[in-house]
């Protein structure tokens, strides 16, 4: 089978690399903003019918039908305002995709909050933004703006009739946000604790009103969606897993980058073409976090033929994640590797439930000794059984997230772990011997 | 979890206010929020509170909460859960952040953060000159640009936060020396390179290429970046 690269006509981000011209000149030049308000014409069934027909699948990193989530809004208001939330925290250790849209391809974001908008009857939006993007946060700032100036948002939006607000806020540097209903906390003032559910956003969100949260790429992808037709966008990638994907390739790859391609393309060709292959050649390869810090790692083996979309990698008990590729070559010590997100997660907790804060502390204490072999046998078992009691008995997904990098560690490199611990001994053994 | 706590009293400042310029920007972060949520407003408004005074101090804690119309509890709440607030004094010039997780990690972040103790010193403390400081911190999300840092600076007369990517050890001791003598070194990747696309020349999107510099690096250079 030879996989068919996309093209750049097929391509959503005309401008990722920011390389050519930002003004909205010249983005209207490459096809933005172009019949927007004709769009919104055809009104919000027709737009929400479309997306499920396009089979896009949310791109931060959990994978839900984003058409379906637009039909849990409301239909009518009962009063209180309806809200678009775009979670643009993009804090996943690995992940550094939406970073580009919002820098260099602005307006297909903007485009995109006006259209899921009007789809939900939302006549405001915040775009949340993590707090380190600075410069990124100026760039769409700047965009907004000319967006203003130009009547494409603001009142009577596109000349559609419907008035539209737009605001850019921002967080402070707690991966946390990144959770929807901590990120609305923040967004309300308050530390980034994550909400218990129900309710949901959809019932009660921002301010208690009706409130969906969409990532940056999930709703950029919109406008050119709908330009182009749900056929268009469901070409790309298997079926249940359409569309183009923005990926982000990190590590020891000989070119590592950001590069929008067609969803399902497998693994090697993905490298291959954009990445100038594994550092030192394929067979350098140890191991591939393929979506993100939270997914469990793969071998080279289970990498040979995988195919980079959701259900390949979950068929693997890993995931597509936020499609952020960590590559790890042979000189990487993949406990340390997987150590270092250990020790992320428990810096990361928010401390609202006691597996978690508790757990993230105890597996990573567990990783030190793993690391530097001072542990024994038993504690590998032990420490899966711990990863067992974090797993889905917290309030939101971030203590599963700890777990799953540990667990992949084990499942796969179980042997080097012992292997290591061994080493220690005989080394003791050795030691104590001599000193008698 | 971590616990963050204030800088003891005896380095906290009697007072603070917003100078005119981010007293009339603090009103235009307010106004983007309903009636009644003005609390909404308060991390870019504990921001810009750093950013002006180098650090987050107690003062600017509670100038901040009642501008908001919030307890001060409220505010140190907030102040003390969010990474990005410096509870303590930073460099007169810089306070460098060196980003540790994974992918920088097996890309050489090591040596970056040994290198930052060997020229300035512990992380979380000024150096003897006064003029830096830095810490390690969590994923920047610019991964493929590993190993990178963010340096916030007050340099050329303002503020400025920006991200330096694809370092080596030899490029980032020539930004830290550069931001000692008060430079302000041009961000972005430090090899040369233009984004993130691949290292070496672009795989897509290779026509029309007309601007000279990523909208990061253009943002700094209209600030002064050289
Ligand atoms: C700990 C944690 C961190 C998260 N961080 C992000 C993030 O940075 N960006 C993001 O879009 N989604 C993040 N998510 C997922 C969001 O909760 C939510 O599912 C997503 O924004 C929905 O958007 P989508 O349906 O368009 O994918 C995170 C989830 C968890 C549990
Ligand atoms: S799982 Fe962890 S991060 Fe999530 S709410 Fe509980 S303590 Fe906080
Ligand atoms: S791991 Fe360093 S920027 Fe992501």
């Amino acid at each position: 089978m030879s996989f068919d690269f996309l093209t750049d006509k097929d391509r959503i981000f005309t401008n990722l690399y920011g390389m050519k011209d930002r003004s909205l000149k010249g983005v209207k030049a490459r096809g933005h903003w172009d019949g927007t308000g004709a769009i919104l014409g055809k009104g919000r069934d027709w737009i929400v019918q479309e997306m499920k027909d396009s089979g896009l699948r949310g791109r931060g990193g959990a994978g839900f039908p984003t058409g379906l989530k637009w039909s849990f809004m409301p239909k009518e208001s009962d009063g209180r305002p309806h809200y678009l939330v775009v979670n643009a925290d993009e804090s996943e250790p690995g992940t550094c995709k939406d970073r580009e849209i919002m820098r260099h391809d602005p307006h297909t974001l903007i485009e995109g909050c006006l259209i899921a908008s009007f789809a939900m009857g939302a006549n405001a939006c915040y775009i949340y933004i993590r707090g380190e993007y600075v410069r990124e946060k100026e760039a769409l700032q700047l965009a907004i703006d000319e967006a203003y100036e130009d009547g494409l948002i603001g009142k009577n939006a596109c000349g559609s009739g419907f008035d539209f607000d737009l605001y850019l806020s921002h967080g402070a540097g707690a991966y946390i946000c990144g959770e929807e209903t901590a990120l609305l906390e923040s967004l309300e003032g308050k530390k980034g604790m994550p909400r218990l559910k129900p309710p949901f956003p959809a019932n009660a969100g921002l301010y208690g009103n009706p409130t969906t949260v969409n990532n940056v790429e999930s709703i950029a992808v919109v406008p050119t969606i709908l330009r182009r037709g749900a056929g268009w966008f469901a070409s790309f990638g298997r079926e249940r897993n359409a569309g183009t994907k923005v990926f982000g390739i990190s590590g020891h790859v000989e070119r590592p980058c950001v590069v929008e391609e067609a969803m399902s393309i497998p693994f090697r060709e993905l490298i291959d073409k954009h990445c100038g292959g594994v550092r030192g050649g394929w067979d350098n390869l140890k191991a591939v976090i393929p979506g993100g810090s939270s997914v469990p790692c793969l071998t080279i083996e289970q990498c040979e033929d995988v195919l980079m979309d959701f259900d390949a990698l979950s068929a693997l008990k890993s995931g597509l994640g936020t499609a952020a590729v960590i590559v790890m070559d042979k000189d990487t010590d993949i406990i340390k590797a997987i150590w270092r997100l250990s020790k992320f997660y428990k810096h990361e907790s928010c401390g609202q439930c006691t597996p978690c804060r508790e757990g993230t502390g105890w597996m990573m204490r567990v990783m030190d000794r793993l690391v530097t072999g001072d542990a024994a046998i038993e504690e590998i078992d032990m420490l899966q059984e711990v990863t067992k009691q974090v797993e889905g008995h917290t309030i939101c997904a971030l203590g599963d997230a700890a777990a799953w990098p540990i667990q992949g560690l084990i499942r796969n490199f179980r042997g080097e772990i012992e292997e290591r611990i061994k080493a220690k001994q005989v080394g003791r053994v050795t030691a104590a011997v001599a000193a008698e | 979890m971590t616990t963050r706590r204030l800088a003891p009293e005896a380095v906290q400042p009697s007072s603070f206010a917003f100078n005119a310029e981010n007293a009339e920007w603090a009103k235009g972060q307010i106004a983007k929020f309903p009636e009644g949520r003005q609390a909404s407003a308060i991390i870019p408004l504990l921001w810009r509170a750093q950013a002006q005074e180098g650090w987050l101090t107690r003062t600017a804690i509670e100038g901040v909460a009642d501008m908001l119309d919030m307890p001060h509890i409220r505010a140190l709440e907030v102040a003390t859960f969010y990474f990005m607030f410096q509870l303590a004094p930073t460099g007169e010039n810089a306070h460098i952040q060196v980003c540790g997780t994974t992918t920088c990690m097996i890309c050489g972040a090591e040596d970056l953060t040994a290198l930052c103790e060997k020229l300035i010193g512990p992380a979380h403390t000024v150096s003897a000159d006064g003029k830096l400081s830095w810490e390690e911190v969590e994923c920047l999300g610019a991964c493929a640009n590993a190993p990178m840092a963010q340096i916030d600076s007050w340099v050329k007369g303002g503020f400025h936060s920006d991200y330096y990517e694809d370092l080596t050890v030899a490029s980032f001791e020539t930004l830290i020396e550069g931001f000692r003598k008060g430079d302000y070194p041009k961000p972005g990747s430090q090899t040369g390179r233009f984004a993130s696309e691949p290292i070496g020349g672009a795989t897509s999107l290779l026509d029309d290429n007309t601007e000279a510099a990523n909208a990061s690096v253009a943002i700094a250079i209209s600030e002064g970046a050289t």
